[in-house]
Formats: C-alpha cells, sequence, structure tokens
C-alpha cells in the first residue's frame, strides 16, 4: 500500500473513533451505552464502505464485502444448527443430549430412522472431498426428489389449474359487481368511471385475452405467422405493458432500500434529524 | 405552505435537471456519478426537509385490513417473517402495522419464519412494537414467537397438516403443548388467517402454493416492491390482499391511523417514506425523458 | 451404482411425495421425509460454511489476489460461528434463542448484517437511475409501450400522480393516473404475469416428472 493510501485508512479510523466516542458521550446515562456507540458506528461504517463504490472500487468496500460474506455465512449455520438440529434432530435421537439442551426428548419407536438424515448429511459434506465427492450424491437426490415431488402437485394445482380457472371470466358484464343486465342497461350506464361497468368489462376482456395471446407468444412449436402471429403481437404488447409496470415497481423497491439508508446515516448516526 | 428547506432542495434538484436537460441536448457527456449525486439529492432532501401526503388505501390493501379488522376476537392469526435486511426497508413497517393491528384487536398471533434472518427481524419487531405498546399481553397465551425452520417449502409441507412435528417448542425453547394459544392449534389449517411477508424464496408464493390452496386458509401478503406485481395473478381468489412495498405500507398506516388513534401517535415509517420516493421517481422520469430527447435529437443530427 | 441408488432415491421420495397428496394415510411418511430434507438442508449450510473455508484458506496460502481480505472473511465468520455457537452474552440459558436481544449474535446481525445487507441492494437504486438516464430508449413501439406503462406505475404510486390529474371529473375517473395504475396491475399486468406463470408452471411441471423418472441426470454430475 502507498503513502497516500495509509493516510486515508489513518483518517477514517480517527473519524471512527471520533464518532464512537462522540455518541458514547451523546448517550453517557444509558446502559450499554459504548457498546451501542460501536455498534451505530460501525454500522454507519460499513453503510458507508459500501456506498463508496460509487465512486470506484476500492479496500474499504472489499473489507466490507468480504466481512458479510464471512459473518452471513456464519449466521445461517448458527441459526439452522440450534433451530434444526438441535429443535428437531437432537430431540428424536437421544434423551441425553435432549437434556443437555434443554429441549423436551421426543419418544418415539421410529426415531432410530432419523439417524437417516445425519448419515446423509455427513455424506452431503464429503462433496468438500476430491476422493469421497460422489457420496454427496445420495443425498442430494434426496434433496431432488423432494424438491420436485412436492413442486409437482403444487405448482400443477396453483400454478396451472387454478391459474386456468381464474381466466374464464365473463365477457358480457362481471360476475360479482355488474352482472350483465342487457344492451340499454349497459349505455344508460355508460361512462368511464374507474368503478364502472365498462371499465370492469375491459379488465375481463384484457385479462382473457392478455392471458391467451401472452401463452400464444410463449409457444415456439409453431411458427408465428397468420392469425398466431397476430395473437402472438398482442401477446408481446400485453407483457411490455407487465414489464412496465414490473419496472415501475422495481424503480419503487430499490429507492425504499436507499431511503431506509440514508434515514438512518441522518437519524442514527449523525442525529440531524428525530 | 412548504418549509424554505424544502423549497430550496427542490429548486436545487429541478436546477440540477435543467442543466442535466442541456447537457443532454448539446450532447455532452454526463459522469454517472454525477447521477449518482442527483439520486441521492432526490432522497436526501425529503428526508432532511419533510414534505408529507395524505395516503388512501387501495382494494387490494384493504383487502387485507378489512379481513384483520372484521375477524372476531380470540381469532387465530399466523405471521410470517420471510425476509431479510435487504427487504427490511419495506417490509418491516408493514410488518410492525400488522402485528399491531392483529394484536390490538385482540387476535392470538403466532409469529414465525421461513428465513434465518427473518426470526431475528421478527425479535425486532417484538422488541420494539409489542413489548413497549402491549406490556400487558402474555408470551405464550396471546401471542407466540415459535421462530425459524431451515427446509423452506419443506417446513410448510409439515406444519401444512401437523405443526407441532416442525415446530416442537417455540424459539426459547418451551413445549408448544405447554402454551396456551396452541391449545386448539394443531396445524395450518386451524388458523383464521395466515399473513406472509416477504418476497424471496421461501415468501407469499408457497405459501399460497403449499398452504393457502391445500387447506384453504385464507392468505395476505406483504411484499417488496419488486416482488408484488408476480402476486396478481393469485388476487383476489387465492390471496385475499397484497400490500406491495413501502406504497402499500404507507397504505395501511394511514388506514390504521384513521382507525386506531393509539397508531396514530406511533411511527409512521411507510408514511414518512413516501416524500423521498415521491420526488426519487419524478427525478427518474425527467431521467429518462431526457435521455429520450437527447437520443432522439442526436438520431435526427445523424441523420442530416 | 453410484449413479442407479441416487436414481432410485429420487424416484422413490418424488413419487411417494405426489402420491400422498391423493392416498392420506401416506401423509405420515411423506412429512417424516420432508422432515429429513430440512435437517438435511442444515447440513448444506455447513457445506457452505465449510466451503467458505476452504476457498479462502487456499487463498491465502497461494498469496492469491486481495489474500488479505480473506482473512477478514475467515476472521468474520469465526466470531460470529463463536457468537453464536457458544451464546456469548445471551440473557437467557442454553435453550433460549440463539439472538436474543442483548447476546453478541444479535448485536453482530444489528450492526453488521443488516448494515451490509441493505446496502448492498440499494447500491441498485443508483444504477437504475444511471440505467432510466442511458438505456432506457423508446425505440420501437414495444419500448415505448413499456415506458408508458412504467411511466403511469411510477406517477401512480404516489401522491404526485393525485396532484397531476386530480381535476379529471368522476365520470372520466379512469384516466386519472392513480386509478389507471391500479388498473394496469389488475389487468394487463394481471395477464402478462398469469402468462409467464401458467409457462413456468408447465415447465416446472415437466421438469419434475423428468426429474423423477430419471430423464433428467445433469444434478448428478459426471460418471466418475
Amino acid at each position: 500500500m502507498n503513502r497516500s493510501t495509509w493516510i486515508v485508512v489513518a483518517v477514517v479510523v480517527v473519524l471512527f473513533v471520533v464518532s464512537w466516542v462522540v455518541h458514547a458521550s451523546s448517550t453517557s446515562g444509558e446502559e450499554n451505552n459504548i457498546a451501542r456507540a460501536f455498534g451505530v458506528t460501525m454500522a454507519a461504517f460499513l453503510t458507508l464502505a459500501i456506498f463508496s463504490f460509487l465512486y470506484k472500487d476500492n479496500p474499504f468496500y472489499k473489507f466490507a464485502e468480504h466481512l458479510y460474506v464471512g459473518v452471513s455465512a456464519a449466521f445461517w449455520m448458527c441459526q439452522g444448527f440450534w433451530s434444526t438440529i438441535v429443535g428437531n434432530l437432537f430431540p428424536r435421537l437421544s434423551e441425553g443430549v435432549s437434556e443437555f439442551f434443554q429441549v423436551p426428548y421426543q419418544a418415539s419407536n421410529w426415531n432410530f430412522a432419523y439417524w437417516t438424515p445425519v448419515i446423509l448429511g455427513l455424506m452431503l459434506l464429503m462433496r468438500l472431498s476430491k476422493d469421497f465427492g460422489w457420496m454427496s450424491r445420495w443425498p442430494l437426490a434426496l434433496i431432488v426428489g423432494t424438491t420436485a415431488g412436492l413442486n409437482f402437485v403444487r405448482y400443477l394445482r396453483s400454478d396451472f389449474v387454478k391459474q386456468v380457472s381464474a381466466t374464464f371470466v365473463p365477457l358480457l358484464g362481471t360476475a360479482k359487481t355488474h352482472p350483465w343486465l342487457g344492451l340499454g342497461n349497459f349505455f344508460s350506464n355508460l361512462d368511464a368511471s374507474a368503478t364502472g361497468q365498462l371499465v370492469a368489462m375491459m379488465s375481463n376482456w384484457v385479462i382473457f385475452i392478455g392471458v391467451i395471446c401472452g401463452i400464444v407468444y410463449f409457444f415456439f412449436s409453431k411458427e408465428h405467422t397468420g392469425i398466431f402471429g397476430r395473437a402472438s403481437r398482442v401477446g408481446i404488447w400485453v407483457l411490455m405493458v407487465t414489464f412496465g409496470a414490473g419496472f415501475g415497481y422495481t424503480v419503487m423497491g430499490r429507492i425504499s432500500l436507499l431511503v431506509g439508508r440514508i434515514t438512518f446515516l441522518f437519524k442514527d448516526w449523525l442525529q440531524i434529524i428525530s | 405552505m412548504y418549509s424554505p428547506g424544502v423549497l430550496i432542495s427542490l429548486v436545487v434538484i429541478f436546477g440540477g435537471l435543467a442543466w442535466l436537460f442541456v447537457r443532454s441536448i448539446k450532447g455532452r457527456e454526463v459522469d454517472r456519478r454525477v447521477i449518482f449525486v442527483f439520486i441521492f439529492l432526490a432522497v436526501a432532501a425529503p428526508i432532511l426537509f419533510p414534505i408529507t401526503f395524505e395516503e388512501h388505501a387501495t382494494a387490494v390493501v384493504k383487502g387485507l385490513y378489512d379481513r384483520i379488522d372484521t375477524l372476531p376476537e380470540g381469532s387465530r392469526i399466523l405471521i410470517s417473517f420471510d425476509f431479510d435486511p435487504a427487504m427490511a426497508p419495506e417490509v418491516q413497517p408493514m410488518a410492525n402495522a400488522i402485528s399491531f393491528h392483529c394484536l390490538d384487536r385482540g387476535h392470538k398471533v403466532v409469529f414465525m419464519s421461513l428465513w434465518a434472518t427473518g426470526q431475528t427481524l421478527l425479535t425486532g419487531t417484538i422488541q420494539n412494537v409489542i413489548l413497549p405498546e402491549f406490556p400487558d399481553l402474555v408470551d405464550g397465551e396471546d401471542y407466540i414467537s415459535v421462530g425459524y425452520k431451515a427446509g423452506n417449502e419443506g417446513v410448510l409441507n409439515v406444519i401444512v397438516s401437523d405443526y407441532r412435528k416442525m415446530f416442537p417448542t417455540d424459539v426459547n425453547g418451551v413445549p408448544l403443548d405447554s402454551t396456551e394459544i396452541f391449545k386448539e392449534i394443531g396445524s395450518c389449517a386451524d388458523f383464521d388467517l395466515i399473513v406472509a411477508l416477504g418476497g424471496g424464496r421461501p415468501g407469499p408464493k408457497e405459501w399460497v402454493l403449499f398452504v393457502g390452496d391445500p387447506v384453504g386458509v385464507p392468505i395476505g401478503v406483504g411484499v417488496a416492491a419488486v416482488v408484488a406485481p408476480q402476486l396478481y395473478p393469485y388476487y383476489p381468489q387465492q390471496i385475499i390482499g397484497i400490500l406491495g412495498g413501502v406504497k402499500g405500507a404507507a397504505e395501511y398506516e394511514e388506514q390504521l391511523s384513521g382507525s386506531y388513534d393509539r397508531f396514530s401517535d406511533m411511527e409512521k415509517p411507510g408514511l414518512s417514506m413516501m416524500g423521498p420516493q415521491t420526488l426519487a421517481h419524478v427525478v427518474i422520469m425527467c431521467f429518462i425523458v431526457i435521455g429520450n430527447i437527447a437520443y432522439f435529437r442526436s438520431r435526427k443530427g445523424g441523420k442530416r | 451404482m453410484r449413479q442407479q441408488i441416487p436414481l432410485f432415491i429420487t424416484f422413490f421420495v418424488g413419487a411417494l411425495l405426489i402420491v400422498s397428496v391423493f392416498i392420506p394415510p401416506f401423509g405420515d411418511m411423506e412429512r417424516t421425509f420432508t422432515l429429513w430434507f430440512d435437517i438435511i438442508a442444515v447440513f448444506a449450510f455447513f457445506l457452505g460454511g465449510g466451503n467458505l473455508i476452504r476457498v479462502h484458506v487456499a487463498k491465502l496460502k497461494a498469496r492469491k489476489e486481495d489474500w488479505p481480505f480473506s482473512i477478514v472473511t475467515l476472521l468474520g465468520f469465526s466470531v460470529m460461528l463463536a457468537a453464536g455457537l457458544f451464546k456469548i452474552n445471551n440473557p437467557g440459558d442454553i435453550s433460549s434463542a440463539v439472538d436474543a436481544p442483548g447476546s453478541l449474535f444479535y448485536d453482530i446481525f444489528n450492526s453488521v448484517i443488516i448494515p451490509l445487507g441493505s446496502t448492498m441492494y440499494s447500491l441498485l437504486a443508483f444504477f437504475v437511475a444511471s440505467a432510466s438516464y442511458r438505456a432506457f430508449r423508446a425505440k420501437n413501439r414495444e419500448a415505448t409501450l413499456l415506458l408508458i406503462a412504467a411511466f403511469v406505475i411510477l406517477l401512480g404510486r404516489t401522491p404526485f400522480g393525485t396532484a397531476v390529474t386530480g381535476w379529471i371529473p368522476d365520470s372520466a375517473s379512469i384516466l386519472q393516473i392513480p386509478n389507471l395504475a391500479i388498473w394496469i396491475m389488475n389487468s394487463p399486468n394481471l395477464a402478462g404475469q398469469r402468462a409467464i406463470m401458467i409457462g413456468i408452471g408447465l415447465g416446472v411441471i415437466s421438469m419434475s416428472l423428468r426429474l423423477i423418472l430419471g430423464i433428467e441426470r445433469s444434478y448428478l454430475g459426471g460418471d466418475k
């Protein structure tokens, strides 16, 4: 590292310490104020380290990124261990171990079967070995089989049958809010009100035609020519509106995250807003 | 009408946009870091000089609100915190508001999570909302946190028919059999409403596929904005209400403030985020317009 | 045999889970297999942690580029692991939640994971803004349609939209931007998302069947 880098690091360390001290002294009457001040300063430092990437890649960003990777991995391991291994596995394997961890032992004649996930889990860890890595295929097979078996019925029911069923909407009037009472009633109540009959019917038409044309677009086994091609074109338009809506929501989502971070910096760290 | 700070920041931002427009028309390159500064200002200025707006709950939000409001007192509600810190700025405000609403209505609430990070964020809601606002409520009787379990949709596949097989104890090791709240709960089918908060996987979609549709329990969702459009096909047959992003949170908070005086005195992060959100949206729309004007001008200039 | 047994496991478990939907007496076996799956998922977390250690130790030993940061990763990993496994500073006993308020685990989550996690994703706000200026061009009809929809949603999801079109009378209230935004979400967006959902659903169903029947074997890797 060259001289200017050392100067930057020194300045950052000094600012860190200053922030910590200022925070601790501003909350001097509270419990654990020094530890909490360190926590807030650390959070602010890490936030700014990530934001520094917007200027260019730098050692502070790399530090924050590497720290995140290590801490997150350990976080999930610990949560998984205490919640599922201690909470669900040990109580079925051994009464003594259950007593040690103070979790209720679950007696059953079939508890011996729970050594199976232990053996399969250990086989999964063999993936780290070059010579015994093939052993990880067995637990992977169980994972793949479980996922495939679970998803098959659920996706068929919820994402196919129910979605197709929900597309069968009335094209004259609507089922609940605006039942069809004849042309006379339709023309006498004709307006462009958001809650009116015309808009409700238009919505049903858009849903019915939009879903069919959208599915036609994704059917690549036939050339998109003639009527099929025109339906596919309509499908593209519907999908473009969908993606535009998605983009709008994505922008909203990302801006919210930025608002959250800047609020933290101004409120919890710099304390310039209440 | 608006404070001097608000007016100054609006002048700075729109003045800057005018500068950007002129520069773009002249075909001059704009460093992307200038764009970054614009977005930072557009978000920071309304945080420093708050601009507040009134919100009105839309039908998708009211769907969930009305269901919680009209369920009889003592109904059993399951709230699942399936999100991480990346989604927390959007989802945590709705989580807090919905938790408050359910407990204030006298419902019995079971909190759980399918994400490890969700359990810790749930702890935050309990510490910051439930314990201060409802000091008389008893853990295990009026509400309970059963915490996180690994396995994604595998967890849902077990609890849909046998809750205790997956969650024998609460998050502190107390057996569920010994708690008052779980006396009449054997599986997810025994809940009157399930609220899935999140947006990743596993999340609201998995709740619909693995719990809502198989056993017919009503599902309401609160999701990050990025995911909200993908859930509309499930509405209203499979999902009764959708809170999409910080706008959904703001609408819910506004609706709650109107009916519950106690909530109107609480912090409402969803509503306070709408000011920066609005200005940032306007700035981004200006970017799109300016970019397209510059593009079409250069294309026209190129054709000549 | 190295392929046959895993293929049989996949078939047996997958078929059992499908059959148990239609034959309830198999439900208990189904839940047990699912619980095994959940337990093995935790071993997958351990595998991830183990792999992290292996990669970064190798990087350290070989003094590859940015090797000092591997020390940061390993240090962060070790501290968090110790804080979680030994419940350091946890106010409760061994049965209390690992992330009980006041524990070192909870404090590290609040001061490291929350700021890093949220800030990483908030960077995208800047990149979305940059993309809006540099890349979003109404080059053709479809792109224009996309932009118009995005504009309506961006305006409609903020109070600015109400202010801009609030003057439109109720008889034409669909043209008010917030109402138009709601209509876009409930109609064309719903239609497009449903078409995508049906397509993905069919893909998942066919892939699940291929995996269970052993036609798709890529998850087994090469034949070693």
